[in-house]
């Protein structure tokens, strides 16, 4: 915490020196929660864009400039993050924001940041279904992460039956929605589907998993896709473990559960259960060995570890300093532009691009737990993936796409009747 | 769980035999070699070689072969790669079992038993396996154990194998039951025996074999009798021979009335459980509240404390996480006690008869809690270790069992609800209490000392919460957040039970974690939480006092 303090002061102290000369730097907005719910996983986030921005100053800025961090704290609280936006736009001039984490408070951020036309990048995995001018995903899409990782349960382990396993919000949601329609497709019956949503934090699984438990003991190969957020997760592989269901009889793959999520839980009962990701921290690679070094560095911590959002947020920054490189100017639109076909390394050992729907093409990676808190990658797709805006499986939404590029410049297009829906996100 | 203590103890004493005899029998381990390299081609220090470089497909084979080795070098091997302590040395690919024992680590030579004291982990690359190679390693670990000295590892490992019965173990199991002598592996052997004969030719056989699975209750035996009484497409039985038939019938009716019974139980003691937390976490409300009259909007926070008490005396004592809880539990009452005891002659005394202004005052409070805690642990959540005698689950049969953690937890919310009550009847603070929460005037009066006994059941309401956070921190997460997942259940308990009577939130946190878990399973557990309150305003409509008023001339002002 100390290092967060110290950063937080040093980041202050940062803008203050920098307010007098406000020309001569190029300001980037930090929008992540540090206080409230969402603190746990977004204060990482302000911490790895402070990293970044400081590195990139040490290699002499950005068109003779430097960059300087503006930090707000919007508090884990949805409207707020709309009213941070207009002041990082409006009063400290920034030319680029790098913030929010849940998809509501995207939501919330997007009439605002259209309105006044700034540039965010958002990098957490997300549901789809929506693709800004204004905004770049750096995050997976359901196609870089949930249809992939139910394609190896399918085909590596054998699943045939399946228990999609949510918490009651919109990512759950419209994540089972798209699952649930794909597995239909591929020929899976409605009664080898289960479907449960439980609260926000719900902390007592003791009739979930023994329903669980019922469901998968048919002799049929079971698996549990779970969507579940963050905290509620704890209490549920502790359950499953106490009522002996192993990641052998059992797997359960989740979305949301990364490094720094079990960092804070007991791992020896989740051993073997399945993550999908884009990254995983002991991926072997020069870069990523790198960026964990800085990093360590950077905290003051060896033990601080790295996670997929901040592979995203690595990746969304380098491109955005390629772009305005490139374009020569921080002006949103210019740069918009330049963004397109961008590409950048990522920490997997190799190059994320940037489509025309504003998503990363990125490799898809699954693995199992280990004892230490870490991943042991099973599986990875051939290649690179790309980023789908609008799913292929759902209804009302396959026949979408989105282009920020000439002819069709819209993110809400319709293939059927040609039309753009005008909605612009 | 209870597999592994012992297993791991076989381990060692294995490695000792093996060490013991390595040097004697080097050399008829070599003949042996050497005369199963026509049969089996393939050696141990070849097996082991392909463990390390190839695929989890080639280490799958190699697992299959070291099972046709018969070489007792081979159990002890299979464990170690189960539980992640098979490496490999990074500069000779010599294949090593580590162990670690009080911060050091050994390494034992997976091939001569040699064993090296004190050896640098980071030298040694982890032999990695995937979530199929754990199912094969188990079944592989249960064949070699079916003649354990231990009666509980040899039952182990028939469970472990009846999940997946084939004609090869069924005549493992059959040679087994020939030199078996206790009765309860038996009868776990001829639970597998009898999978693989109801399916034979001798009709007796099949039908005893039916009635052997019904009683067994195994959902393996389950899945093969649902399999005898398969229908053509044309919607006729298979099986041609009536009288299995109607047995098949009757079984299945049998074993699914006894399903529906345990599952009656099973719910029955789900909800109990959740009734234990809810009652854990209501009952120091029902103090400040209930018998002080104070809104402390902080309890919940006072909760989360003591869970961040188990966290640091886990880090004080990360050697004897087994009593960890022990200290704990007198350590988060203190704590939480003396913090409340300072919130209480701090603030909330000089606000007695203004609740609203109480209400906000302990609001503020539970926020400067929160970000206490984040400042001093971070924001992310903290790693609370469960005790072994925490984990794993009492297995009654196939078709219930229990959770360690869950009845512990139900049996401490007992114990802590009767000494609070043996408290307050019994004890001259207990007497006090409720004579000044009766009438505080008559009180002072009869020369007690009113602010001294508000300061002291406050404390004790809040040390009480501090217990449950202790609790607390075996179920859920230990972080910044915690107490406001409980506050608002808390103060439900509170007042459905009725203000002012410890008997009431006893009735009141059962009650109420029973009625969920029968909602759960037909209306969710997001309309289940809904209905529940809906139903407790409902009620408060009608009777404003609870379930078990409080009476008397106090209570009418």
């Amino acid at each position: 915490m100390n290092n967060i303090l110290t950063s937080g002061v040093s980041a202050l102290l940062l803008t203050m020196s920098f307010t007098a000369p406000a020309a001569d730097t190029i300001k980037v907005g930090v929008l992540h929660s540090l206080s409230g719910t969402m603190a746990i996983s977004e204060t990482t986030l302000k911490d790895t864009v402070l990293m970044l921005v400081e590195e990139q100053n040490k290699k002499g800025g950005l068109l003779g400039k430097k960059l300087e961090a503006v930090v707000v704290d919007p508090a884990s609280n949805w409207p707020l993050f709309a009213e941070k936006t207009r002041e990082l736009i409006s009063k400290n001039k920034v030319n680029v924001i790098f913030g929010c984490w849940t998809s509501v408070s995207r939501k919330s951020v997007l009439p605002v940041i259209e309105e006044l036309n700034g540039l965010l990048f958002y990098p957490v995995q997300y549901e789809g279904e929506e693709s800004s001018k204004n905004v770049f995903y750096t995050g997976a899409a359901p196609n870089q992460q949930a249809i992939p990782a139910v394609d190896y349960l399918m085909k590596d382990v054998g699943v045939k039956r399946w228990v999609l396993a949510g918490t009651d919000y919109v990512y759950p949601r419209t994540t089972n929605k798209i699952l649930e329609s794909y597995l239909k497709a591929k020929g899976v019956k409605d009664k080898d589907i289960m479907i449960n949503y439980t609260p926000f934090g719900h902390a007592d699984w003791q009739s979930i998993v023994s329903d669980i438990k019922k469901f998968g003991s048919t002799g049929v190969k079971t698996a549990v896709v779970s969507t579940i957020n963050g905290d509620a997760n704890v209490p549920f592989y502790k359950e499953l473990g106490n009522q002996g269901v192993s990641a052998e009889n059992i797997p359960v793959v989740a979305f949301s559960v990364g490094e720094e999520e079990l960092s804070g839980i007991d791992t020896k009962p989740l051993v073997g259960h399945l993550a999908a990701w884009n990254y995983f921290m002991s991926v072997n690679d020069k870069a990523n060995a790198e960026f964990i070094k800085k990093w360590h560095a950077y905290t003051k911590d060896n033990k601080r570890v790295t996670n997929d959002p901040m592979e995203a947020t690595y990746i969304g920054f380098n491109m955005w300093v390629k772009a305005v490189t490139k374009a020569g100017t921080t002006a949103t639109d210019a740069v918009a532009k330049a963004m397109i076909g961008i590409t950048a390394p990522n920490l997997t050992g190799g190059m994320a691009l940037m489509n025309e729907n504003h998503h990363l093409s990125k490799p898809v990676l699954i693995g199992e737990i280990q004892e230490n808190g870490q991943f042991e990658t099973v599986w990875k797709t051939d290649g690179l993936v790309v980023g789908d805006a609008w799913s292929d499986f759902l209804e009302g939404s396959k026949d979408i796409v989105a282009s920020w590029v000439d002819p069709i410049n819209c993110g809400n297009y319709n293939n059927k009747t040609k039309k753009c829906s005008g909605q612009n996100y | 769980m209870s597999l592994f203590l012992p297993g791991k103890l076989g381990a060692l004493a294995a490695i000792l035999t093996a060490a013991l005899l390595a040097h004697g029998q080097a050399a008829t381990a070599d003949a042996d070699a050497v005369a199963s390299e026509t049969a089996t081609s393939i050696t141990l220090s070849q097996a082991l070689t392909g463990l390390q470089a190839g695929s989890f497909q080639d280490k799958e084979d190699v697992i299959a072969q070291l099972l046709t080795l018969g070489d007792e070098r081979v159990l002890p091997i299979l464990k170690a790669l189960l539980s992640g302590d098979l490496s490999s040395r990074e500069n000779d690919s010599q294949i090593y079992m580590l162990t670690e024992s009080d911060g050091t680590i050994a390494a034992t030579d997976a091939l001569t038993g040699a064993v090296t004291a004190g050896v640098d982990k980071t030298s040694y690359k982890k032999i990695t396996i995937n979530n199929k190679l754990r199912g094969k390693l188990r079944s592989a670990i249960a064949q070699l154990s079916l003649a354990h000295p231990d009666t509980a590892v040899r039952i182990s490992a028939v469970q472990e194998l009846l999940d997946h019965i084939d004609p090869d173990l069924v005549t493992l199991l059959q040679e087994r039951r020939a030199l078996e002598l206790d009765k309860k592996v038996v009868a776990f052997i001829d639970i597998g025996i009898a999978m693989a004969r109801i399916n034979a030719d001798d009709k007796q056989q099949r039908l005893q074999s039916i009635t052997i699975l019904s009683d067994s209750n195994h959902p393996e035996g389950k899945r093969r009798i649902i399999a005898l009484l398969e229908k053509d497409p044309a919607g006729k039985f298979l099986e041609t021979d009536p009288e299995i038939l109607r047995a098949a019938q009757q079984a299945l009716k049998d074993i699914e009335a006894r399903t529906k019974l345990y599952g009656f139980a099973e719910t029955v003691f789900f909800g109990l459980s959740l009734g234990s937390v809810l009652l854990l976490a209501a009952i120091g409300l029902a103090i400040t509240f209930g018998v002080m009259g104070v809104i402390n909007m902080a309890h919940g926070e006072l909760m989360m404390l003591g869970a961040y008490t188990t966290y640091v005396v886990q880090l004080l004592m990360p050697n004897h996480i087994d009593l960890s809880l022990f200290v704990a539990i007198p350590a988060a009452f203190l704590v939480t006690g003396a913090i409340g005891i300072a919130i209480e002659r701090g603030v909330i005394r000089l606000l007695y008869g203004r609740p609203l202004e109480t209400l906000l005052a302990t609001f503020g409070i539970s926020l400067i809690l929160q970000q206490l805690v984040r400042s001093v642990f971070s924001p992310l959540n903290r790693s609370v270790e469960t005790p072994s005698w925490m984990s794993g689950s009492w297995e009654i049969n196939s078709l219930i069992s229990i959770t360690y953690n869950r009845l512990y937890i139900l049996l401490f919310a007992l114990a802590v609800f009767a000494a609070l009550v043996l408290i307050l009847k019994k004890t001259r603070l207990g007497l006090q209490v409720r004579a000044v929460s009766q009438n505080r005037a008559m009180a002072r009066a009869m020369g007690v000392r009113s602010d001294w006994v508000d300061a002291l059941t406050f404390g004790l309401g809040s040390g009480i919460a501090g217990i449950a956070g202790v609790a607390l921190s075996q179920l859920t997460n230990v972080g910044p957040n915690l107490g406001q997942d409980y506050i608002i259940d808390s103060f439900m308990v509170v007042v459905f039970g009725g203000v002012g009577n410890l008997w009431g939130t006893l009735v009141g946190a059962m009650s109420l974690g029973v009625i969920n878990k029968f909602m759960e399973p037909w209306s969710g557990a997001v309309l289940a939480k809904i209905i529940v309150l809906a139903f407790i305003i409902l009620f408060i409509q009608k009777r404003p006092r609870g379930l078990f008023p409080q009476k008397g001339r106090a209570v009418e002002n």
